[in-house]
């Protein structure tokens, strides 16, 4: 049994049933809907000491032809990520129900977190590439039907939209990177990669297929040039940021790189691309969050630099490197999500989340005031908290470098410092001084907003003090799926001693302070600095997403102008481009002359003639009725022509299509403009030319294929197989309705969607117009 | 825009019933003979065609007995249902399926049968559906 496919596939059903979960219980809906992550956790934590022996490994075929399975694995990795989505999911849905109570849309709520929540797990536990993907794009779009949730704000819809773009965009970039993957490896499996690893890395795709999975990850996890959607996104409601956008999904992309680790990390390339881009956006981060003012947009930069450190710390990739991502993951996802609970209750309290407003809270909001202390101590990394033993980690592994360690180190210390101070603004501004002129009176949130955030800062207290309540039970777990050889003991200690690391965490919080006193008089500057944006990413993106449905519209206005014989004259003139160029460049002989064995009889040249007069009838009258007479005749001496050859099913098929053609052509007549005049004599002349022209190339073209021996393996096949397999003597219907079944399928699809326009456009259209 | 002349419609009371029954037949012996769902569609739409020219639109309609979407509904769910049964067998969408039910005249039933059903009744709502939308206003 698939138990892990189970436990997903739970997830789903809860999030079906999420709308009448919330009709039903009504305020007590988060309750019974928090049971199943609360369940999650309970089973994942009994799983302990299984994946410490050995892992739970499952697999149920589902395409196993093309590799893709149900297969499905928890190891240490998984189990850690797991353990984050279960347990703080937990919290955010009791906080949701708290936080957006009343809201009209609650169900509707409900049902995108649960089904994020069953798509995240479904991403770290799944073992099969194409499986992975699949999950990465549902939580894609759960996100943005999550931030896009205030769908009344013109600002929610714009964000929404660029975060699905840019995540999407990535996605179809880190499909690619995958499918190559598999290629290159031959296998789907994410856990049998690691045996293919040197074959991977010496690949000559190796490059490609790398970049196309960076580029998933780091539109997923916000690095640079792609980290503007993150802010964008905090127009979700807050427990969407807490959850989605600080804790977890913006996690998938780091889960990615550290599940691809054993399988792609090593190389230059890899060294070189996610350190830089990892400590780049570490420092960029660093750098914007003090300058906020907005509670969210604060928390939004830091987590942006978070992710820079994670990225960094992969990029690095030695065993000190990894084992301090995989702690300072922890150590994120705790304090970080506690902050955004907070900063939320702050907000559902006040009214306000501007910096600038807000004041003296510490005495209205006691419990939030404690524990936004405890969470952002461990965010600037001030002992005893848990940050504080991620931090020195931090600094130890950026002066253990082979090369550049200590620009790496510089950049690390920068970016906390700027991350320090918008820390100490954030607990000086809003919790202390006078009290701020804030929309609401200030007092205390109610249980289910602070519960989760307490606990959360409570658990970076814990894990600060017994750092090995961590360090020694699921960190090395999650340590021995990067190096499975490794027989290193591991754990984790929060007094390393007078090193060079605390050295550096005391000159970090020194600058913090310090930049703290000053950050007022650097704003000018930074504002000026930040006119640099002007050429980033973002405005790219602005400009590229404004310009594309005009260019679109004025292509549209060239071929589709709204006159059928224009976009004929295109389809004709475009096709005869691209055969030609296929036909100039291929070195099939023109065997114009083959007449070989080809002696028309009287009655072929006959019917031939009869069909030239037809055709130059139909082109040269100049009412329409003649016209559709011709074209009519043209159309049965072809199906002539089907029956002289031996292909009756198509004669007839044609038969009937061309008497239904000519009353079709005869209803529609009432509606078409007269006939002559629609066009200029030159555009005449055009047509000719452009018709005529296509015209000859299709006899090229005919003449080329004739110029080969017929030699095919499916007629041979088909007229074998057809009385054998499918038990009928007419081969063309069996094709039709048996062998090629699917495309029959496709085919009437398409044809019922043509016959759905056909019917709007006749019907819906005058209407419409009625109505205005 | 029903056309007045006598003979017409006199003809074509005749020949609409012929028509659709020659229809059916082209349906059922596609299999072993030229004929099928898509020809035998065809053949039926211009059966009602014939009876949009002779009597007009409203009573083609009448004479459809069901909406022309339902046909076009009826047709792609008798496809995919067909295709459908191969899966309870755990074999893959669209294997053929026989089963030893004979009917009388026509002979074994198996999928492929349901599935040129579902074309020639999809064929028929298709054509209707454009037909009578351009016969109209």
């Amino acid at each position: 049994m698939n138990t892990l496919l189970i436990l997903i596939l739970i997830g789903f059903i809860v999030a079906i049933l999420a709308v009448s979960i919330h009709k039903t219980f009504k305020a007590a809906a988060p309750y019974v809907l928090a049971l199943y992550p609360l369940g999650l956790t309970v089973f994942f934590f009994s799983q302990l000491s299984a994946v410490h022996d050995h892992g739970l490994h499952f697999s149920t075929s589902w395409v196993p032809s093309l590799g893709i399975n149900f297969d499905f694995a928890l190891d240490g990795l998984s189990l850690l990520m797991a353990l984050l989505v279960s347990g703080i999911g937990t919290f955010v849905v009791i906080y949701a129900g708290g936080y957006l109570h009343g809201d009209s849309n609650l169900g509707k709520f409900y049902l995108y977190l649960m089904l994020f929540m069953s798509a995240m797990l479904g991403v770290v536990l799944a073992d099969n590439i194409i499986l992975l993907f699949i999950f990465w794009e549902l939580t894609s779009i759960s996100s943005f039907f999550l931030i896009g949730y205030k769908h009344k704000y013109e600002d929610s819809r714009d964000s929404a939209l660029q975060a699905l773009l840019i995540t999407g965009a990535g996605g179809l970039a880190l499909l690619a990177g995958l499918i190559l993957l598999a290629q290159i490896a031959g296998t789907t499996q994410l856990s049998a990669l690691i045996d293919q690893a040197d074959i991977i890395q010496s690949h000559a795709l190796y490059p490609v297929m790398l970049m196309l999975v960076l580029a998933g990850a780091f539109t997923k996890s916000a690095q640079f040039p792609f980290h503007f959607w993150l802010p964008g996104a905090m127009a979700a409601p807050t427990p969407v940021s807490a959850y989605l956008h600080s804790a977890t999904m913006v996690k998938a992309g780091i889960y990615l790189l550290a599940r691809l680790h054993p399988a792609l990390s090593g190389t230059p390339l890899w060294i070189g691309v996610v350190t830089t881009v990892g400590a780049f956006t570490m420092l960029m981060g660093g750098y914007l969050s003090w300058q906020k003012f907005d509670l969210k947009k604060i928390l939004a930069y830091s987590t942006i630099s978070a992710l820079g450190t994670l990225t960094m710390l992969l990029g690095i990739g030695s065993e000190l490197a990894v084992k301090t991502a995989l702690t300072f993951l922890l150590g994120h996802s705790l304090y970080k999500g506690a902050l955004f609970m907070l900063a939320g209750g702050i907000d559902h309290e006040t009214g306000t989340r501007d910096v600038r407003i807000l004041g003296g809270l510490r005495k209205s909001m006691p419990i939030t005031f404690v524990a936004t202390v405890l969470a952002i101590l461990s965010m600037s990394g001030i002992p005893p908290l848990f940050g504080f033993v991620a931090k020195e980690l931090i600094y130890e592994t950026t002066l253990d470098m082979y090369s550049n360690a200590w620009l790496t180190t510089a950049v690390a210390v920068l970016a906390n410092i700027g991350m320090g101070a918008a820390g100490w603004i954030i607990i000086i501004k809003v919790f202390f001084g006078p009290e701020g002129d804030t929309p609401k009176h200030a007092h205390e949130t109610p249980w289910t907003l602070w519960a989760g955030p307490v606990t959360l800062a409570a658990l970076s207290l814990i894990f600060g003090i017994f750092p090995n309540l961590f360090g020694t039970t699921l960190l090395p777990d999650a340590y021995h799926v990067f190096f499975p050889e490794s027989t290193k003991k591991i754990y984790l200690a929060l007094w390393h001693g007078f090193k060079p690391p605390l050295y550096l965490s005391i000159v970090t919080v020194l600058g913090a302070i310090g930049l703290y006193l000053v950050h007022e008089r650097l704003l000018p500057l930074a504002e000026r600095i930040d006119r640099i944006s002007a050429v980033g990413p973002q405005m790219l993106y602005k400009r590229g997403i404004k310009a594309l449905p005009v260019r679109a519209g004025e292509l549209s206005h060239i071929i589709q102008n709204g006159k059928l014989r224009n976009y004929l004259l295109w389809t004709t003139l475009s096709a005869f481009i691209f055969f030609g160029l296929g036909i100039w460049y291929s070195d099939v002989p023109l065997n114009i002359f083959h007449a070989g064995n080809f002696t028309p009889r009287y009655y072929e040249i006959g019917l031939s003639i009869m069909l030239m007069i037809a055709a130059i009838g139909a082109a040269a009258s100049s009412s329409r009725m003649v016209s559709i007479a011709f074209l009519g005749i043209v159309g049965y001496v072809i199906a002539v022509f089907y029956i002289l050859f031996g292909a009756p099913d198509l004669a007839m098929t044609q038969f009937s299509i061309e008497t239904l053609s000519v009353i079709l052509l005869v209803l529609a007549i009432y509606k078409l403009p007269r006939f002559a005049g629609v066009s200029t004599r030159l555009e005449h002349r055009r047509d000719a030319i452009v018709a005529g022209a296509l015209g000859a190339l299709v006899t090229l073209m005919i003449m080329a294929a004739t110029a080969f021996p017929l030699e095919s393996r499916l007629t041979p096949f088909f007229s074998e197989n057809t009385y054998l397999l499918a038990k009928g003597e007419n081969v063309v219907n069996v094709i039709l309705v048996d062998f090629r079944g699917m495309d029959t399928m496709g085919e009437v699809v398409v044809l019922v969607i043509a016959a759905l326009g056909a019917y709007a456009l006749t019907k819906l259209v005058p209407q419409k117009e009625a109505e205005e | 825009m029903a056309m007045f002349s006598l003979l017409f419609r006199t003809a074509t009371r005749f020949l609409f019933p012929l028509m659709i029954v020659f229809s059916i037949f082209v349906l059922f012996r596609g299999h072993n003979a030229p004929g099928g769902g898509f020809i035998g569609g065809l053949v039926g739409a211009a059966g009602f065609a014939l009876y949009i020219i002779a009597k007009g639109t409203e009573q083609a309609r009448a004479a459809m007995r069901m909406s022309r979407r339902l046909y076009m509904a009826i047709g792609l769910s008798l496809m995919l249902g067909s295709g459908l049964i191969s899966l309870f067998m755990g074999q893959s969408f669209l294997t053929t399926q026989w089963f030893s039910i004979q009917i009388p005249v026509l002979g074994k039933l198996g999928t492929p049968g349901i599935f040129d059903t579902g074309v020639y009744l999809a064929v028929i709502g298709v054509t209707l559906i454009i037909l009578i939308s351009l016969a109209e206003d």
